[in-house]
């Protein structure tokens, strides 16, 4: 019976972590690419969540239906953030830009309660809403099955783009050293462009997949944007599979932990891990510097 | 010449506002600048983008309040032993994390509060997520409540720690150890090449900051009579801390208190001609301001004057 109770808390706990592995990756992306960590991109996944939910009161559209839409908005504004925001303080002084996105974050989680209410909603009857799949004592729920074959194939299609394509590579030179990578004839505007807006859209898709078991407020983001900048530290900064990996180990302490010492713990214990790893290794579990 | 104009204004505030909400925003104003200020010695001189500070301000808040109200101890002896804590505190902080560079240490301090902050709402004794109220005794220095509608006696209190604060911090900035908090900023391994110890003069800013942080925390409780970790121990309270020194400008004696000033008086004003309808309406602006500020103005209030006054040179 017990083993049966952790064996669920093991198995839900992954099918999270995927998710958070997948909201971690768009923002490792961006400060890997474009070297600015995005506070506000629990914000944007609050956002992302928003489109899905709206797309299916106002048009009846299905939120897996919706996704591709979720990806675009969020992938738009990601482009505008950059362009508008980001671009013109890529010289400032780090703090100056983390102090940009900080405003962004507030701003987007208050023009959310001015729109649409601090209101918690949910999307009811969903496609995979109600679905489980029973295997043993174990039952798995299909909402979070899609949402981490989502984030699984998200995670593949990125890591070919950028391992196996021109573009990718040219992504990483211009992560790695801006100067020079201008210099061997890269666009480098056009990749700090394409870094945003496919760390953006990996929040849209994340957004989209969450709605189907998870209700939206416009504090939703506080709790995933925090979540996402330890998962990525813990990662190690620069590195996407390290952010990949690090999302679902989070997903697995955070249950696990919280089944052993109490739910209320559930961040904490994962945090503690976090400072438990960097203490031993500062530069995170993949990260190079 | 300049400080003396300041202090005067400073002074003579509460006397012409004689009003409980302008003399009320003063108190917000020298409370923010302490906490400000305070976290422009990590942050600014220093360099270490430290967002944990809220912290330091809930241990301050939680120590002279649960002092009171459990043992009856003077809130002054309670400031005193918040401030010790916190400086235990920031010892415990700063050997574990400042080996981190960059953003590793600022989501390490960010780590480290919401820790802090889940023990709280789980902990009976401390009060839990219902939070602590401060009992009412007699309205007087020594107890540090003063009721009625007459908020200078606050105003007056905060204003005296801001100034001492602010003189540290002036003694510092001119001494061996301003030097060192500055070479550590620019170069921290020019710096430890050089002879100076990096581990230790972050950890002497560190405690510094947390000192003059802990002692808002007990004025706020001390003032606001009621303090939950929502209130005291929240993310929003660092973030706040660090964007009005940005906004003023970073390493800067004056900065944090420019930038306290500005940014109280933004919020403050959306919040009384926009807010209150639940639209947050006053938080929009607040944000949109502060993202224009950055991408205009990003070297802060203090840059912006030393600009107007090179060109009237």
């Amino acid at each position: 019976m017990t083993f049966e109770i952790l064996a669920q808390a093991v198995i839900n706990g992954l099918l999270m972590g995927f998710v958070f592995a997948l909201v971690a990756v768009g923002l490792s992306l961006i400060l890997g690419v474009a070297q600015i960590i995005n506070f506000a991109h629990g914000e944007f996944l609050m956002l992302g969540m928003y489109t899905a939910f709206w797309m299916w009161a106002l048009f009846g559209l299905d939120p897996l239906v919706s996704l591709p839409i979720s990806i675009g908005v969020l992938a738009l504004l990601g482009v505008c953030v950059y362009k508008l925001i980001t671009k013109r303080i890529l010289d400032a002084p780090r703090l100056t830009q983390i102090f940009a996105t900080f405003g962004l974050s507030i701003f987007l989680r208050s023009l959310a309660q001015f729109l649409w209410t601090p209101n918690s909603r949910m999307i009811q009857n969903s496609w995979v809403g109600d679905l489980r799949v029973a295997l043993g004592g174990v039952y798995i729920g299909a909402p979070q099955l899609v949402a981490a074959a989502g984030a699984i194939l998200a995670f593949g299609v990125i890591h070919w783009l950028v391992e196996k394509t021109e573009v990718g590579r040219a992504m990483m030179a211009t992560a790695e050293d801006r100067d020079a990578a201008a210099l061997m004839g890269i666009n480098t505007e056009q990749m700090y462009t394409l870094a945003w807006a496919v760390g953006s859209a990996c929040v849209g898709l994340a957004g989209g997949l969450l709605t189907t078991f998870y209700s939206v407020e416009p504090n939703i983001g506080l709790v995933f944007g925090t979540t996402a900048s330890v998962v990525i530290a813990l990662g190690g900064f620069g590195s996407i599979k390290g952010a990949f990996a690090a999302g679902i180990i989070v997903g697995l302490i955070q249950v696990v932990g919280g089944f052993l010492i109490g739910p209320a713990f559930k961040f904490a214990v994962v945090l503690t891990v976090y400072l438990v790893v960097v203490a031993v290794r500062p530069q995170g579990l993949l990260g190079k510097y | 010449m300049l400080p003396v104009a300041a202090a005067v204004i400073a002074l003579a505030y509460p006397k012409v506002f004689s009003l409980p909400y302008p003399q009320h925003v003063g108190v917000l104003i020298c409370m923010n600048a302490l906490m400000a200020v305070a976290w422009n010695i990590t942050g600014g001189y220093t360099g270490q983008v430290a967002l944990g500070n809220t912290v330091f301000f809930g241990i301050g808040a939680y120590t002279s309040s649960l002092l009171l109200r459990d043992f009856g101890v003077n809130p002054w002896i309670g400031m005193l032993a918040g401030t010790i804590l916190s400086m235990i505190a920031a010892v415990v902080l700063g050997y574990t994390t400042f080996r981190l560079r960059g953003y590793y240490f600022t989501i390490a301090c960010i780590a480290m509060a919401e820790i802090v902050s889940a023990i709280v709402v789980n902990t009976r004794r401390l009060g839990g997520a219902v939070g602590v109220t401060i009992p009412i005794r007699d309205a007087s220095l020594l107890n540090f409540q003063f009721h009625g509608t007459n908020k200078a006696p606050y105003y007056y209190t905060i204003l005296t720690f801001l100034a001492v604060a602010l003189f540290v911090v002036y003694r510092v900035e001119r001494s061996k150890l301003g030097y060192y908090f500055r070479a550590i900023r620019e170069d921290e391994d020019g710096a430890r090449a050089l002879g100076v110890n990096p581990a230790r003069y972050k950890l002497i800013a560190f405690m510094l900051s947390a000192l003059f942080t802990s002692v808002a925390g007990t004025f706020y409780a001390q003032y606001v009579m009621f303090i939950d970790p929502a209130s005291v121990l929240a993310q929003p309270v660092s973030v706040s801390m660090c964007l009005m020194a940005v906004l003023g400008g970073l390493g800067t004696l004056w900065g944090p208190v420019l930038g306290a000033m500005a940014l109280i008086g933004i919020s403050e004003a959306t919040r009384v001609t926009l807010g209150g309808t639940g639209q947050a309406v006053d938080l929009m602006i607040y944000g949109l301001l502060v993202i224009v500020f950055a991408v205009f103005q990003p070297t802060g209030l203090m840059g912006m004057l030393g600009k107007l006054k090179a060109r009237k040179e």
